[in-house]
């Protein structure tokens, strides 16, 4: 069972890392929207899914509609799709969302839910459950010749690209003026609201952003795996477990359990796959009894 | 004047005669499958169009009395299956279920059909265990099973000097059938099973396991998973540029699957299948008739209801009763031909044997229209891969 040379070791976690990426993005979206709206998005995945379908759209749909010269490709889409995923999530907001702040968690979580199920139901009527195939940018095609492995480029790609996203993101929150308003906010929006502070517009912004988080993640998604209406669903389990171990609402957990979780399942993958679901939660539940809050969370 | 009299009453009471054999006076099929899920592109809609085509062929009507089809999801969940078949024995007379793209599902309701009596046509569910120990007189498993595909490929594969194996297998009951049935007729071929990486049920990311795959230098990465795991598998051993030098073998892909996977990352691959559309006149033109209504070409599990659809009715036809346990004692008798089973004969234990294809997906540039993906490279003869009667099943043990 354990034995694995060190080269296959370094390139197995290699694959948790790129994995973990996508699990940080996500969660880094879903904390970033608990914090200040007090949502649990269960349409993240949703979200997801459809920045991939509009990367695909856009490549194979759009020219044979418009002409060849409308060809959106996948650096375009990396921006576009995001913006228009992350647009949707604001008028989401804007007419039922903002309803619902003054209720229990439970309304924002089924709500949320009804619209991931629906638009999982619309693109499965109208593109079927096989999936569509997405190929990466000319431009990342092929791979790099490690000694230990063979590593396609678009994956070293995606894990440079998302890290450099989870930084800025970071830093935003973090460490600017704007950042420290987002972070009162979370603490006490009436108060910061009394010091004249554009409270529910700030609120719908941050709902567009880590919507748009997760559009980005989909679309680096879209060449990794098929490009199908579940794709997002199976994948917001194991986020949600990432967000609850890192902590709710917690920036810099996020990104870290997402990272952490990525190589605790690949290395399960690796020795004993069939625990390799499992183990993200088996975690969880180690975390929440030693850390109720989370990894990186405050007791409030 | 009194001859025509006669001859009207003769005639009457004939058609009346036959029509009283017809319980409820309704012939009713039930086509019991997965419509919203992960199995709805190989299954769904398109196996109720299917069963619709059979029943249109026979003029809508058996032995006088009418076809009525009824269709339902059952989610892929066994006490789902179970309570929908309930209700239509009881209370919408349904004759026979068919389809279940899950193996579980239709055990479920196996066991049900023979305590009302009636016949259960599995076409999507392939798990041997249909043909084991919950075996019953009034099941057929009709297009194919994990054993005959596992094989058909596997076989080949060895023949062709391909002797080792690495599997990466879905981790529940299909998966673990796929995998036994396969490593059963490596063995025996001569082949040798290197190791196994078993992922969870839905795989999502199969980069460990091709790793690993590739680790062992095994000729052949079996894929024991189906749907898209297999989809997502393929697209990303290509990724890793695994193809170049190993073998990827789904064991069960079908042309929905390779529809969406292209021929780009495909081609090469070796599959077997029950049926495939460009195989001869008789499959075209059905598949033809069946393109104009579902826009896609039929997948084998969505012919096989078809073809246990009409053989059903077939039997039920030279039986002159729609008696479960006539019926499929006529479906016994009958050597099964037609657009999508060759030489079929149902075994007692309810093994539908019949010619299997071995087929090779085509390059990108031999591909001359949508849907044209395979070369056929062999018919296999159904003894040579269908499994040998299971002695867990009492129906053999007699």
């Amino acid at each position: 069972m354990f034995d694995i040379s060190m080269n296959a070791l370094m390139a197995q976690l290699l694959v948790g890392l790129i994995n973990g990426c996508f699990y940080a993005l996500l969660s880094m979206g879903l904390a970033i929207i608990f914090g200040l709206l007090n949502i649990i998005n269960f349409a993240h995945g949703a979200q997801f899914m459809v920045a991939a379908f509009l990367a695909w759209m856009g490549f194979a749909q759009l020219p044979l509609l418009l002409g060849p010269e409308f060809k959106i490709n996948f650096w375009l889409a990396l921006i576009l799709a995001p913006l228009i995923v992350g647009g949707l999530g604001i008028l989401l907001e804007k007419t039922l969302l903002k309803r619902l702040y003054h209720l229990d968690h439970l309304y924002g979580l089924l709500l949320t839910f009804g619209i991931a199920l629906m638009l999982e139901g619309a693109f499965r009527h109208f593109y079927g459950i096989s999936g569509l195939n997405y190929d990466p940018p000319e431009l990342l095609r092929g791979g790099i010749d490690l000694d230990f492995m063979f590593l396609p480029t678009y994956r070293a790609f995606v894990v440079v690209f998302s890290l450099a996203i989870c930084f800025i993101t970071w830093y935003l929150f973090e460490r600017t003026k704007l950042g420290a308003l987002l972070r009162a906010g979370t603490e006490n929006a009436k108060l910061l609201q009394a010091f004249g502070v554009n409270i529910p517009l700030m609120i719908t912004l941050t709902y567009g952003f880590g919507v748009a988080l997760a559009g980005v993640a989909g679309v680096m998604a879209a060449p990794i795996m098929q490009v199908n209406p579940l794709m997002g669903a199976n994948l917001l389990n194991i986020v949600f477990a990432v967000v609850v171990i890192g902590g709710l609402g917690s920036i810099l957990g996020a990104i870290f359990t997402g990272l952490a979780l990525g190589l605790v399942e690949g290395l399960t993958k690796v020795f004993y796959p069939e625990a390799a679901t499992v183990v993200v939660f088996v975690v969880m539940a180690l975390v929440l009894l030693t850390r109720p809050a989370g990894m990186f969370g405050k007791e409030k | 004047m009194k001859l025509t009299h006669i001859a009207a009453c003769i005639a009457s009471c004939l058609a009346f005669g036959a029509h009283a054999q017809v319980s409820d006076n309704v012939v009713k099929i039930g086509v019991l499958n997965d419509l919203s899920g992960v199995y709805s592109d190989l299954s769904g809609q398109g196996s109720v169009i299917a069963a619709r085509l059979a029943i249109e062929e026979m003029g809508g009507k058996v032995l006088g009395a009418p076809i009525e089809l009824i269709f339902a999801d059952h989610q892929n969940k066994p006490d789902v299956a179970a309570n929908l078949a309930r209700t239509w024995f009881d209370q919408e007379k349904v004759d026979m279920t068919t389809d279940f793209p899950t193996a579980s599902t239709a055990l479920a309701v196996m066991e049900i059909a023979k305590q009302k009596n009636r016949v259960t046509m599995p076409s999507a569910g392939l798990a041997t265990a249909i043909l084991g120990e919950r075996c019953n007189a009034l099941t057929a498993q009709w297009t194919t099973n994990t054993y005959a595909l596992a094989a058909g490929t596997a076989r080949a594969l060895v023949k062709e000097g391909k002797k080792s194996f690495y599997f990466v297998t879905a981790d529940y009951t299909f998966g673990h059938s796929l995998e036994k049935d396969a490593t059963e007729v490596i063995n025996h071929d001569g082949g040798k099973v290197l190791g196994v990486s078993r992922h969870p049920f839905p795989g999502g990311d199969f980069s460990s396991y091709l790793l690993k795959a590739q680790a062992s230098k095994a000729d052949v990465i079996a894929l024991a998973n189906a749907g898209n795991d297999t989809i997502n598998a393929i697209k990303q051993a290509n990724e890793y540029g695994i193809t170049r030098k190993q073998v990827v073998a789904p064991l069960l892909a079908y042309i929905s699957d390779i529809h969406s996977i292209g021929l780009e990352k495909a081609q090469g691959m070796y599959l077997s299948e029950a049926f495939y559309w460009d195989f001869d006149d008789k499959s075209r033109a059905w598949s033809r008739k069946f393109f104009e209504k579902a826009k896609r070409m039929p997948t084998s599990a969505q012919a096989g209801v078809y073809s246990a659809t009409l053989s059903y009715l077939k039997a039920i036809e030279a039986a002159k009763t729609d008696e479960a346990g006539a019926v499929m004692a006529q479906l016994r008798k009958m050597t099964i031909n037609d657009a999508v089973i060759r030489n079929g004969k149902l075994r007692a234990d309810g093994a539908l044997v019949h010619d299997m294809l071995l087929l090779e997906v085509k390059k990108p540039s031999e591909s001359k229209e949508p849907w044209d993906y395979y070369k056929v490279k062999a018919v296999l003869k159904g003894e040579d891969v269908y499994p040998a009667p299971n002695p867990a099943c009492a129906i053999n043990k007699s």
